[in-house]
Protein backbone atom coordinates (compact mmCIF):
# COMPACT_ATOMS: atom_id res chain seq x y z
CA UNK A 1 0.00 0.00 0.00
CA UNK A 2 1.10 3.65 -0.56
CA UNK A 3 1.55 6.05 1.45
CA UNK A 4 -2.05 8.06 2.08
CA UNK A 5 -2.47 11.48 3.44
CA UNK A 6 -5.09 10.25 5.48
CA UNK A 7 -5.64 6.83 6.61
CA UNK A 8 -9.52 7.06 6.46
CA UNK A 9 -9.87 6.25 3.16
CA UNK A 10 -12.28 3.00 2.38
CA UNK A 11 -12.57 0.89 -0.66
CA UNK A 12 -15.73 0.84 -2.25
CA UNK A 13 -17.85 -2.67 -1.47
CA UNK A 14 -19.43 -3.47 -4.56
CA UNK A 15 -20.76 -6.71 -3.24
CA UNK A 16 -24.63 -7.20 -3.90
CA UNK A 17 -27.10 -6.41 -1.70
CA UNK A 18 -28.95 -9.01 0.30
CA UNK A 19 -32.76 -9.32 0.30
CA UNK A 20 -33.43 -6.99 3.25
CA UNK A 21 -31.55 -4.37 2.18
CA UNK A 22 -32.69 -4.70 -1.02
CA UNK A 23 -36.04 -3.82 0.34
CA UNK A 24 -34.78 -0.58 1.41
CA UNK A 25 -36.72 -0.75 4.87
CA UNK A 26 -34.47 0.27 7.17
CA UNK A 27 -33.17 3.23 5.09
CA UNK A 28 -36.61 4.27 5.13
CA UNK A 29 -37.49 4.31 8.51
CA UNK A 30 -33.62 6.04 9.38
CA UNK A 31 -34.62 8.69 6.86
CA UNK A 32 -38.20 9.19 7.99
CA UNK A 33 -36.44 9.17 11.36
CA UNK A 34 -34.67 12.40 11.22
CA UNK A 35 -37.65 13.92 9.24
CA UNK A 36 -40.04 13.38 11.73
CA UNK A 37 -37.51 14.46 14.59
CA UNK A 38 -37.45 17.93 12.69
CA UNK A 39 -41.35 18.45 13.65
CA UNK A 40 -40.29 18.56 17.40
CA UNK A 41 -37.58 21.09 16.38
CA UNK A 42 -37.40 24.66 16.78
CA UNK A 43 -38.70 26.20 13.04
CA UNK A 44 -36.01 27.95 11.27
CA UNK A 45 -38.38 29.95 8.64
CA UNK A 46 -40.73 32.76 9.19
CA UNK A 47 -44.09 33.35 7.37
CA UNK A 48 -42.27 36.44 5.32
CA UNK A 49 -44.88 39.16 4.75
CA UNK A 50 -46.84 38.73 7.95
CA UNK A 51 -43.79 38.31 9.77
CA UNK A 52 -40.47 40.23 9.30
CA UNK A 53 -37.56 39.72 10.54
CA UNK A 54 -35.93 42.44 13.09
CA UNK A 55 -32.31 43.88 11.03
CA UNK A 56 -29.64 45.44 12.94
CA UNK A 57 -29.15 48.35 14.10
CA UNK A 58 -26.34 49.61 11.19
CA UNK A 59 -28.34 47.64 8.47
CA UNK A 60 -28.41 50.13 5.29
CA UNK A 61 -30.92 49.63 2.87
CA UNK A 62 -32.72 51.50 0.49
CA UNK A 63 -32.39 55.30 0.50
CA UNK A 64 -34.18 58.33 2.07
CA UNK A 65 -33.87 61.91 1.01
CA UNK A 66 -34.58 64.01 4.72
CA UNK A 67 -37.21 66.62 5.54
CA UNK A 68 -36.12 68.44 8.28
CA UNK A 69 -39.34 69.14 11.03
CA UNK A 70 -40.85 71.60 8.93
CA UNK A 71 -40.57 69.23 6.16
CA UNK A 72 -38.61 71.06 4.21
CA UNK A 73 -36.01 69.05 2.11
CA UNK A 74 -32.60 68.92 3.27
CA UNK A 75 -30.70 68.35 -0.22
CA UNK A 76 -28.86 70.97 -1.61
CA UNK A 77 -27.20 68.84 -4.36
CA UNK A 78 -23.96 69.68 -3.23
CA UNK A 79 -22.52 66.63 -5.01
CA UNK A 80 -20.29 65.08 -1.97
CA UNK A 81 -22.79 62.18 -2.18
CA UNK A 82 -22.32 61.37 -5.94
CA UNK A 83 -18.32 62.22 -5.47
CA UNK A 84 -18.15 59.88 -2.31
CA UNK A 85 -20.47 57.35 -4.38
CA UNK A 86 -17.50 54.56 -5.11
CA UNK A 87 -20.18 53.09 -7.62
CA UNK A 88 -21.14 56.24 -9.24
CA UNK A 89 -24.77 55.25 -8.55
CA UNK A 90 -26.21 59.16 -8.02
CA UNK A 91 -26.51 61.65 -10.50
CA UNK A 92 -28.27 64.96 -9.85
CA UNK A 93 -28.97 68.40 -10.89
CA UNK A 94 -29.31 71.98 -9.11
CA UNK A 95 -31.76 74.48 -9.09
CA UNK A 96 -32.05 78.00 -7.50
CA UNK A 97 -35.16 78.46 -5.05
CA UNK A 98 -37.63 80.75 -6.41
CA UNK A 99 -39.09 83.54 -3.82
CA UNK A 100 -42.15 81.13 -2.38
CA UNK A 101 -40.28 78.40 -2.27
CA UNK A 102 -38.89 78.66 1.09
CA UNK A 103 -41.50 76.22 2.33
CA UNK A 104 -40.54 73.54 0.08
CA UNK A 105 -36.66 73.82 0.18
CA UNK A 106 -34.38 74.59 3.32
CA UNK A 107 -31.77 76.34 1.79
CA UNK A 108 -31.34 78.70 -1.80
CA UNK A 109 -29.87 75.64 -3.70
CA UNK A 110 -32.11 72.57 -3.96
CA UNK A 111 -31.60 69.30 -6.08
CA UNK A 112 -34.08 69.76 -8.87
CA UNK A 113 -33.33 66.20 -10.38
CA UNK A 114 -31.97 63.73 -7.78
CA UNK A 115 -31.21 59.83 -9.00
CA UNK A 116 -30.12 56.74 -7.65
CA UNK A 117 -29.07 53.57 -9.92
CA UNK A 118 -30.44 51.04 -7.22
CA UNK A 119 -28.65 48.39 -9.83
CA UNK A 120 -25.37 50.14 -9.37
CA UNK A 121 -25.84 51.19 -5.59
CA UNK A 122 -23.56 48.83 -3.73
CA UNK A 123 -25.31 50.20 -0.36
CA UNK A 124 -22.01 51.11 1.24
CA UNK A 125 -23.46 54.31 3.14
CA UNK A 126 -20.63 56.49 2.06
CA UNK A 127 -23.45 59.05 1.16
CA UNK A 128 -24.59 58.52 4.04
CA UNK A 129 -20.95 59.66 5.52
CA UNK A 130 -20.42 62.05 2.94
CA UNK A 131 -23.97 64.32 3.42
CA UNK A 132 -23.08 67.28 4.87
CA UNK A 133 -26.54 68.32 5.28
CA UNK A 134 -28.08 65.27 6.87
CA UNK A 135 -30.25 64.73 3.83
CA UNK A 136 -29.81 61.27 2.57
CA UNK A 137 -29.60 58.28 4.98
CA UNK A 138 -30.16 54.17 4.07
CA UNK A 139 -32.99 53.31 5.97
CA UNK A 140 -34.16 49.72 7.50
CA UNK A 141 -35.84 48.79 4.06
CA UNK A 142 -34.90 46.27 1.03
CA UNK A 143 -35.12 47.98 -2.60
CA UNK A 144 -38.25 46.14 -3.67
CA UNK A 145 -38.17 43.54 -6.70
CA UNK A 146 -39.19 44.62 -9.89
CA UNK A 147 -40.31 43.48 -13.07
CA UNK A 148 -38.38 45.83 -15.66
CA UNK A 149 -34.48 47.37 -15.21
CA UNK A 150 -36.20 51.21 -15.38
CA UNK A 151 -37.68 50.55 -12.12
CA UNK A 152 -34.41 50.84 -10.21
CA UNK A 153 -33.69 54.03 -11.52
CA UNK A 154 -34.66 55.96 -8.33
CA UNK A 155 -36.24 59.17 -8.83
CA UNK A 156 -36.24 62.00 -6.41
CA UNK A 157 -40.32 61.58 -5.56
CA UNK A 158 -39.46 58.04 -4.43
CA UNK A 159 -36.71 58.77 -2.27
CA UNK A 160 -38.00 61.66 -0.62
CA UNK A 161 -39.41 60.91 2.75
CA UNK A 162 -43.06 61.82 3.54
CA UNK A 163 -43.67 65.33 4.83
CA UNK A 164 -43.50 65.08 8.94
CA UNK A 165 -46.53 67.59 8.99
CA UNK A 166 -48.83 66.24 6.36
CA UNK A 167 -48.67 62.75 6.42
CA UNK A 168 -47.14 62.63 9.74
CA UNK A 169 -48.19 58.67 10.12
CA UNK A 170 -46.48 57.77 6.99
CA UNK A 171 -43.39 59.73 7.97
CA UNK A 172 -43.09 58.38 11.24
CA UNK A 173 -42.98 54.85 9.83
CA UNK A 174 -40.30 56.03 7.24
CA UNK A 175 -38.44 57.29 9.99
CA UNK A 176 -38.04 54.12 11.88
CA UNK A 177 -36.20 53.61 15.01
CA UNK A 178 -33.50 55.68 13.33
CA UNK A 179 -35.04 58.70 14.45
CA UNK A 180 -35.19 57.02 18.74
CA UNK A 181 -31.11 56.54 17.91
CA UNK A 182 -30.51 59.43 19.37
CA UNK B 1 30.98 102.21 9.40
CA UNK B 2 31.53 104.29 6.02
CA UNK B 3 33.35 102.41 3.85
CA UNK B 4 30.33 100.45 4.49
CA UNK B 5 27.77 102.43 3.62
CA UNK B 6 29.32 103.58 0.34
CA UNK B 7 29.81 100.22 -0.74
CA UNK B 8 27.46 99.66 -3.86
CA UNK B 9 24.57 97.40 -2.83
CA UNK B 10 25.03 93.68 -4.65
CA UNK B 11 23.38 93.22 -7.71
CA UNK B 12 21.46 90.59 -6.36
CA UNK B 13 20.56 89.31 -2.91
CA UNK B 14 20.35 86.06 -1.46
CA UNK B 15 18.38 85.37 1.25
CA UNK B 16 17.60 82.14 2.90
CA UNK B 17 14.05 80.99 3.31
CA UNK B 18 13.70 77.98 5.29
CA UNK B 19 17.39 77.04 4.75
CA UNK B 20 17.12 76.56 1.27
CA UNK B 21 19.24 79.72 -0.32
CA UNK B 22 17.94 81.79 -3.11
CA UNK B 23 19.36 85.03 -4.95
CA UNK B 24 16.64 87.45 -6.32
CA UNK B 25 16.76 91.12 -7.67
CA UNK B 26 16.76 94.02 -4.73
CA UNK B 27 13.19 95.30 -4.00
CA UNK B 28 11.71 90.97 -4.55
CA UNK B 29 8.94 90.94 -2.16
CA UNK B 30 9.40 87.78 0.57
CA UNK B 31 6.59 86.23 -0.87
CA UNK B 32 7.92 86.13 -4.68
CA UNK B 33 10.95 84.67 -3.44
CA UNK B 34 9.48 82.02 -1.68
CA UNK B 35 7.32 81.41 -5.30
CA UNK B 36 11.42 81.30 -7.09
CA UNK B 37 11.84 78.48 -4.70
CA UNK B 38 8.16 76.63 -5.09
CA UNK B 39 6.92 74.31 -2.75
CA UNK B 40 5.89 74.29 0.76
CA UNK B 41 8.20 76.83 1.21
CA UNK B 42 5.98 79.39 -0.32
CA UNK B 43 3.87 80.99 2.22
CA UNK B 44 -0.08 80.96 1.23
CA UNK B 45 -1.85 84.24 -0.05
CA UNK B 46 -5.00 84.81 0.16
CA UNK B 47 -4.97 88.85 -0.94
CA UNK B 48 -2.09 89.46 -2.62
CA UNK B 49 -1.82 88.97 -6.74
CA UNK B 50 1.36 89.44 -8.61
CA UNK B 51 -0.60 90.76 -11.67
CA UNK B 52 -2.45 93.11 -9.60
CA UNK B 53 -0.66 96.21 -8.33
CA UNK B 54 -0.65 97.42 -4.78
CA UNK B 55 -2.66 94.10 -3.64
CA UNK B 56 -1.58 92.22 -0.55
CA UNK B 57 -1.07 93.33 2.97
CA UNK B 58 -4.73 92.68 4.14
CA UNK B 59 -4.97 89.02 5.15
CA UNK B 60 -1.99 88.16 7.02
CA UNK B 61 -1.95 84.60 5.82
CA UNK B 62 1.39 85.02 4.37
CA UNK B 63 2.82 85.86 7.96
CA UNK B 64 6.55 84.79 8.19
CA UNK B 65 9.59 84.96 10.37
CA UNK B 66 12.49 86.82 9.81
CA UNK B 67 15.21 85.11 12.14
CA UNK B 68 17.89 87.87 11.05
CA UNK B 69 17.33 91.12 8.63
CA UNK B 70 20.28 91.43 6.69
CA UNK B 71 24.19 90.49 6.93
CA UNK B 72 24.50 93.83 7.52
CA UNK B 73 22.17 94.04 10.37
CA UNK B 74 21.44 90.52 11.83
CA UNK B 75 19.19 91.15 14.35
CA UNK B 76 15.75 89.66 13.87
CA UNK B 77 12.79 91.22 13.41
CA UNK B 78 10.95 91.00 16.74
CA UNK B 79 7.27 90.33 15.35
CA UNK B 80 5.86 88.39 12.31
CA UNK B 81 6.07 90.20 8.95
CA UNK B 82 3.67 90.24 6.47
CA UNK B 83 6.26 88.20 3.43
CA UNK B 84 4.05 90.00 0.33
CA UNK B 85 4.70 93.74 1.49
CA UNK B 86 8.39 93.15 3.09
CA UNK B 87 11.53 93.07 0.46
CA UNK B 88 14.36 90.95 1.09
CA UNK B 89 17.07 91.86 2.09
CA UNK B 90 21.02 90.92 1.56
CA UNK B 91 21.64 87.85 3.84
CA UNK B 92 17.87 87.56 5.36
CA UNK B 93 17.09 84.53 6.80
CA UNK B 94 13.03 83.82 6.79
CA UNK B 95 11.40 80.69 8.56
CA UNK B 96 8.24 79.87 7.48
CA UNK B 97 7.35 76.28 7.92
CA UNK B 98 10.27 75.72 10.28
CA UNK B 99 8.68 78.67 12.40
CA UNK B 100 6.58 76.96 15.48
CA UNK B 101 5.40 80.90 15.99
CA UNK B 102 4.18 80.82 12.14
CA UNK B 103 2.44 78.10 11.94
CA UNK B 104 0.48 78.88 15.29
CA UNK B 105 -0.10 82.69 14.15
CA UNK B 106 -1.23 81.46 10.79
CA UNK B 107 -3.50 78.93 12.56
CA UNK B 108 -5.08 82.27 14.27
CA UNK B 109 -5.42 84.02 10.72
CA UNK B 110 -8.07 81.37 9.37
CA UNK B 111 -9.94 81.38 12.60
CA UNK B 112 -10.22 85.12 12.25
CA UNK B 113 -10.92 84.82 8.84
CA UNK B 114 -13.61 81.83 9.20
CA UNK B 115 -15.15 83.51 11.82
CA UNK B 116 -17.63 85.45 9.86
CA UNK B 117 -17.30 83.35 6.96
CA UNK B 118 -20.67 81.13 6.19
CA UNK B 119 -20.23 77.59 6.29
CA UNK B 120 -21.95 77.37 3.15
CA UNK B 121 -19.74 75.27 0.92
CA UNK B 122 -22.64 72.68 -0.21
CA UNK B 123 -24.18 75.67 -1.51
CA UNK B 124 -20.95 77.82 -2.68
CA UNK B 125 -20.04 77.59 -6.39
CA UNK B 126 -16.72 78.34 -5.63
CA UNK B 127 -16.35 74.47 -3.33
CA UNK B 128 -13.56 72.54 -5.03
CA UNK B 129 -11.41 75.60 -6.17
CA UNK B 130 -11.92 78.09 -3.10
CA UNK B 131 -8.64 79.12 -1.84
CA UNK B 132 -10.37 79.68 1.45
CA UNK B 133 -11.21 75.89 1.86
CA UNK B 134 -7.94 74.70 1.02
CA UNK B 135 -6.24 77.26 3.53
CA UNK B 136 -8.12 75.91 6.29
CA UNK B 137 -7.66 72.54 5.49
CA UNK B 138 -4.27 72.98 5.87
CA UNK B 139 -3.63 75.43 8.00
CA UNK B 140 -6.65 75.87 10.49
CA UNK B 141 -8.24 73.82 13.04
CA UNK B 142 -10.93 71.80 12.82
CA UNK B 143 -13.72 73.91 14.56
CA UNK B 144 -14.58 77.32 15.72
CA UNK B 145 -14.78 78.86 18.89
CA UNK B 146 -16.85 81.90 17.82
CA UNK B 147 -20.01 81.74 19.46
CA UNK B 148 -21.58 84.85 18.23
CA UNK B 149 -24.03 85.48 15.41
CA UNK B 150 -21.83 85.53 12.34
CA UNK B 151 -21.85 88.66 10.36
CA UNK B 152 -24.73 88.85 7.46
CA UNK B 153 -25.53 91.11 4.35
CA UNK B 154 -28.94 91.69 2.61
CA UNK B 155 -28.30 90.60 -0.68
CA UNK B 156 -27.67 92.53 -3.64
CA UNK B 157 -28.03 92.21 -7.48
CA UNK B 158 -24.51 94.05 -9.12
CA UNK B 159 -26.21 93.06 -12.41
CA UNK B 160 -26.04 90.17 -14.64
CA UNK B 161 -22.94 88.40 -14.99
CA UNK B 162 -21.89 88.32 -11.62
CA UNK B 163 -23.19 87.42 -8.30
CA UNK B 164 -22.44 89.03 -5.04
CA UNK B 165 -22.38 87.06 -2.30
CA UNK B 166 -21.08 89.45 0.41
CA UNK B 167 -21.29 87.22 3.41
CA UNK B 168 -18.39 85.00 2.36
CA UNK B 169 -15.86 87.84 1.30
CA UNK B 170 -13.07 87.70 3.23
CA UNK B 171 -12.04 91.63 2.31
CA UNK B 172 -9.24 91.10 0.41
CA UNK B 173 -9.59 93.99 -2.00
CA UNK B 174 -8.65 92.43 -5.50
CA UNK B 175 -11.63 92.68 -6.82
CA UNK B 176 -11.54 96.59 -6.27
CA UNK B 177 -7.85 96.44 -7.75
CA UNK B 178 -9.16 94.59 -11.02
CA UNK B 179 -11.77 97.19 -11.60
CA UNK B 180 -9.22 99.97 -10.61
CA UNK B 181 -6.53 98.80 -13.23
CA UNK B 182 -8.36 96.30 -15.62
CA UNK B 183 -11.57 98.12 -16.63
CA UNK B 184 -12.20 101.59 -17.61
CA UNK B 185 -13.64 102.72 -14.60
CA UNK B 186 -14.62 101.03 -11.24
CA UNK B 187 -18.38 101.49 -9.40
CA UNK B 188 -17.84 98.84 -7.21
CA UNK B 189 -15.60 99.45 -3.81
CA UNK B 190 -15.83 98.28 -0.05
CA UNK B 191 -18.21 101.02 1.78
CA UNK B 192 -18.16 101.58 5.52
CA UNK B 193 -15.53 100.38 8.04
CA UNK B 194 -14.85 97.44 10.37
CA UNK B 195 -17.16 94.72 10.71
CA UNK B 196 -19.54 96.50 8.76
CA UNK B 197 -17.33 97.06 5.61
CA UNK B 198 -18.50 95.48 2.47
CA UNK B 199 -18.24 95.03 -1.42
CA UNK B 200 -20.70 96.84 -2.73
CA UNK B 201 -21.80 99.19 -6.04
CA UNK B 202 -23.95 101.77 -3.18
CA UNK B 203 -26.40 102.34 -5.59
CA UNK B 204 -27.11 98.85 -6.46
CA UNK B 205 -25.62 100.01 -10.32
CA UNK B 206 -24.78 97.35 -12.61
CA UNK B 207 -20.70 96.35 -13.30
CA UNK B 208 -21.18 95.75 -17.17
CA UNK B 209 -17.20 96.75 -17.86
CA UNK B 210 -16.20 94.40 -20.25
CA UNK B 211 -13.42 93.11 -18.05
CA UNK B 212 -15.35 92.76 -14.98
CA UNK B 213 -15.49 89.54 -15.18
CA UNK B 214 -12.04 88.94 -14.23
CA UNK B 215 -12.91 89.63 -10.61
CA UNK B 216 -14.86 86.26 -10.50
CA UNK B 217 -11.12 84.76 -11.42
CA UNK B 218 -9.33 86.72 -8.79
CA UNK B 219 -11.67 86.46 -5.84
CA UNK B 220 -10.27 83.64 -3.21
CA UNK B 221 -13.71 82.83 -1.96
CA UNK B 222 -16.91 82.36 -3.89
CA UNK B 223 -18.19 85.89 -2.55
CA UNK B 224 -17.75 87.24 -6.42
CA UNK B 225 -19.50 84.26 -8.93
CA UNK B 226 -20.27 83.43 -12.32
CA UNK B 227 -23.96 83.85 -12.32
CA UNK B 228 -24.04 82.10 -16.22
CA UNK B 229 -22.89 79.01 -14.13
CA UNK B 230 -24.41 79.76 -10.68
CA UNK B 231 -25.77 75.85 -8.93
CA UNK B 232 -25.33 74.67 -12.57
CA UNK B 233 -22.53 71.70 -11.36
CA UNK B 234 -20.12 71.25 -8.71
CA UNK B 235 -17.06 71.91 -10.12
CA UNK B 236 -15.64 68.79 -9.74
CA UNK B 237 -18.15 67.30 -12.18
CA UNK B 238 -17.31 69.39 -14.84
CA UNK B 239 -14.16 68.68 -16.76
CA UNK B 240 -11.66 71.69 -17.64
CA UNK B 241 -10.24 72.06 -21.17
CA UNK B 242 -7.57 74.44 -22.62
CA UNK B 243 -9.09 76.26 -25.18
CA UNK B 244 -8.89 79.52 -27.32
CA UNK B 245 -10.58 81.84 -29.62
CA UNK B 246 -9.58 84.80 -31.70
CA UNK B 247 -10.44 87.63 -29.60
CA UNK B 248 -9.83 91.47 -30.24
CA UNK B 249 -10.37 92.31 -27.12
CA UNK B 250 -8.35 90.27 -25.06
CA UNK B 251 -6.04 86.90 -25.40
CA UNK B 252 -8.41 84.78 -25.70
CA UNK B 253 -7.06 81.98 -24.05
CA UNK B 254 -9.42 80.37 -21.76
CA UNK B 255 -9.99 77.21 -19.97
CA UNK B 256 -13.57 75.18 -20.76
CA UNK B 257 -15.39 73.79 -18.00
CA UNK B 258 -17.49 71.13 -19.69
CA UNK B 259 -20.49 68.87 -18.97
CA UNK B 260 -20.06 65.88 -21.68
CA UNK B 261 -19.96 68.79 -24.59
CA UNK B 262 -21.62 71.29 -22.83
CA UNK B 263 -19.58 74.51 -21.77
CA UNK B 264 -20.63 75.35 -18.71
CA UNK B 265 -18.15 77.92 -17.30
CA UNK B 266 -15.56 79.99 -19.18
CA UNK B 267 -12.90 80.75 -16.84
CA UNK B 268 -9.20 82.50 -17.96
CA UNK B 269 -6.09 80.11 -17.21
CA UNK B 270 -4.45 79.80 -14.19
CA UNK B 271 -1.20 79.33 -12.93
CA UNK B 272 0.74 77.36 -9.91
CA UNK B 273 -0.51 80.10 -7.36
CA UNK B 274 -4.03 80.55 -8.64
CA UNK B 275 -3.42 83.52 -10.66
CA UNK B 276 -4.10 83.95 -14.02
CA UNK B 277 -1.36 82.91 -15.95
CA UNK B 278 0.85 85.35 -18.05
CA UNK B 279 1.83 85.12 -21.63
CA UNK B 280 4.33 86.87 -23.14
CA UNK B 281 5.08 88.66 -19.17
CA UNK B 282 1.56 89.49 -20.09
CA UNK B 283 -1.73 88.65 -17.67
CA UNK B 284 -4.24 87.07 -19.87
CA UNK B 285 -7.58 88.45 -18.41
CA UNK B 286 -10.18 87.97 -20.52
CA UNK B 287 -13.08 89.84 -21.88
CA UNK B 288 -16.86 89.54 -20.73
CA UNK B 289 -17.65 88.11 -24.41
CA UNK B 290 -15.28 85.16 -24.05
CA UNK B 291 -16.36 84.61 -20.41
CA UNK B 292 -20.42 84.70 -20.23
CA UNK B 293 -21.18 84.66 -24.24
CA UNK B 294 -19.05 82.01 -25.85
CA UNK B 295 -20.99 78.98 -24.55
CA UNK B 296 -20.75 76.81 -27.09
CA UNK B 297 -18.08 74.39 -27.88
CA UNK B 298 -17.89 75.65 -31.73
CA UNK B 299 -17.05 78.62 -30.30
CA UNK B 300 -13.84 77.37 -29.33
CA UNK B 301 -10.61 76.01 -30.63
CA UNK B 302 -9.90 72.77 -27.94
CA UNK B 303 -6.16 72.22 -26.94
CA UNK B 304 -6.48 69.76 -24.75
CA UNK B 305 -6.95 68.83 -20.69
CA UNK B 306 -6.05 71.47 -18.20
CA UNK B 307 -3.27 69.97 -16.10
CA UNK B 308 -5.34 70.28 -12.64
CA UNK B 309 -3.06 69.17 -9.34
CA UNK B 310 -4.20 65.64 -8.19
CA UNK B 311 -4.37 66.77 -4.99
CA UNK B 312 -7.38 68.77 -6.48
CA UNK B 313 -10.84 67.37 -6.05
CA UNK B 314 -11.70 68.80 -9.25
CA UNK B 315 -8.86 66.11 -10.86
CA UNK B 316 -11.35 63.45 -8.81
CA UNK B 317 -12.81 63.14 -12.85
CA UNK B 318 -9.76 61.69 -13.91
CA UNK B 319 -10.10 63.48 -17.25
CA UNK B 320 -6.43 63.96 -17.64
CA UNK B 321 -4.83 60.80 -19.69
CA UNK B 322 -8.01 59.22 -19.95
CA UNK B 323 -8.12 56.23 -21.88
CA UNK B 324 -10.95 54.42 -22.76
CA UNK B 325 -10.64 50.41 -23.42
CA UNK B 326 -11.47 49.19 -26.89
CA UNK B 327 -15.14 48.01 -27.42
CA UNK B 328 -14.02 44.02 -28.09
CA UNK B 329 -17.85 43.30 -28.29
CA UNK B 330 -18.96 44.41 -32.01
CA UNK B 331 -15.83 42.20 -33.19
CA UNK B 332 -16.41 39.28 -31.48
CA UNK B 333 -20.29 39.55 -32.67
CA UNK B 334 -19.39 40.37 -36.18
CA UNK B 335 -19.94 43.87 -36.38
CA UNK B 336 -23.11 43.85 -34.34
CA UNK B 337 -23.48 45.92 -31.06
CA UNK B 338 -24.66 44.44 -28.21
CA UNK B 339 -28.46 45.21 -26.91
CA UNK B 340 -28.73 46.93 -24.82
CA UNK B 341 -31.48 45.83 -21.99
CA UNK B 342 -31.46 49.25 -20.68
CA UNK B 343 -30.57 52.30 -21.97
CA UNK B 344 -30.11 54.95 -18.92
CA UNK B 345 -30.39 57.69 -20.97
CA UNK B 346 -33.68 57.14 -21.54
CA UNK B 347 -34.66 56.37 -18.72
CA UNK B 348 -33.03 59.22 -16.46
CA UNK B 349 -34.60 62.55 -15.87
CA UNK B 350 -30.95 64.25 -15.48
CA UNK B 351 -29.77 66.07 -18.53
CA UNK B 352 -33.69 66.90 -19.66
CA UNK B 353 -33.03 70.50 -19.40
CA UNK B 354 -30.03 71.96 -21.14
CA UNK B 355 -28.40 74.16 -18.13
CA UNK B 356 -25.47 75.49 -20.33
CA UNK B 357 -27.79 77.37 -22.63
CA UNK B 358 -29.58 79.22 -19.66
CA UNK B 359 -28.30 82.48 -18.75
CA UNK B 360 -28.63 82.05 -15.01
CA UNK B 361 -29.32 79.16 -12.50
CA UNK B 362 -32.37 76.85 -13.17
CA UNK B 363 -35.44 77.29 -11.24
CA UNK B 364 -38.20 74.89 -10.91
CA UNK B 365 -39.46 76.94 -14.29
CA UNK B 366 -37.40 74.98 -16.13
CA UNK B 367 -37.95 71.83 -14.95
CA UNK B 368 -41.59 72.03 -14.75
CA UNK B 369 -41.62 73.06 -18.69
CA UNK B 370 -39.57 69.70 -19.19
CA UNK B 371 -42.08 67.42 -18.03
CA UNK B 372 -44.94 68.72 -19.69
Amino acid sequence: MSEKLTNRAVAVDRKPMTFLESIYLWNIMKGMGITISHLFKKKPTINFPEQTRSFSKVFRGLHVLNRDAEGRENCTACGLCAVACPAEAITMEAAERLPGEEDLYREEKYAAKYEINMLRCIFCGLCEEACPKDAIYLSQTFAPANYGRKGFIYKKEELLIPHPINEKEAYEKAVGDRATKK
Amino acid sequence: MAEEIKKEAPANFKVTIDNITVEVAPGTTILNAARQIGGDVTPPAMCYYSKLKDSGGKCRTCLVEVAAGSTADPRPMPKLVASCRTTVMDGMVVKNITSERVLDARKGVVEFLLINHPLDCPICDQAGECYLQDLSYEHGTEGSRYEFKKRVFVKEDIGPYIQLHMTRCILCYRCVFVADQITDNRIHGVLDRGDHAEISTHISKAIDNDFSGNMIDVCPVGALTDKTFRFKNRVWFTKPVDAHRDCDKCCGKVTLWQRGNDVMRVTSRKDEWGEVQSYDGKPGWICNTCRFDKKKTSDWIIEGPTNINRHSVISQGHYLGLKMPKETLPEVMGGRNPKLLMDINKVSEVNSVELASLPGPATSKNFEKKEH
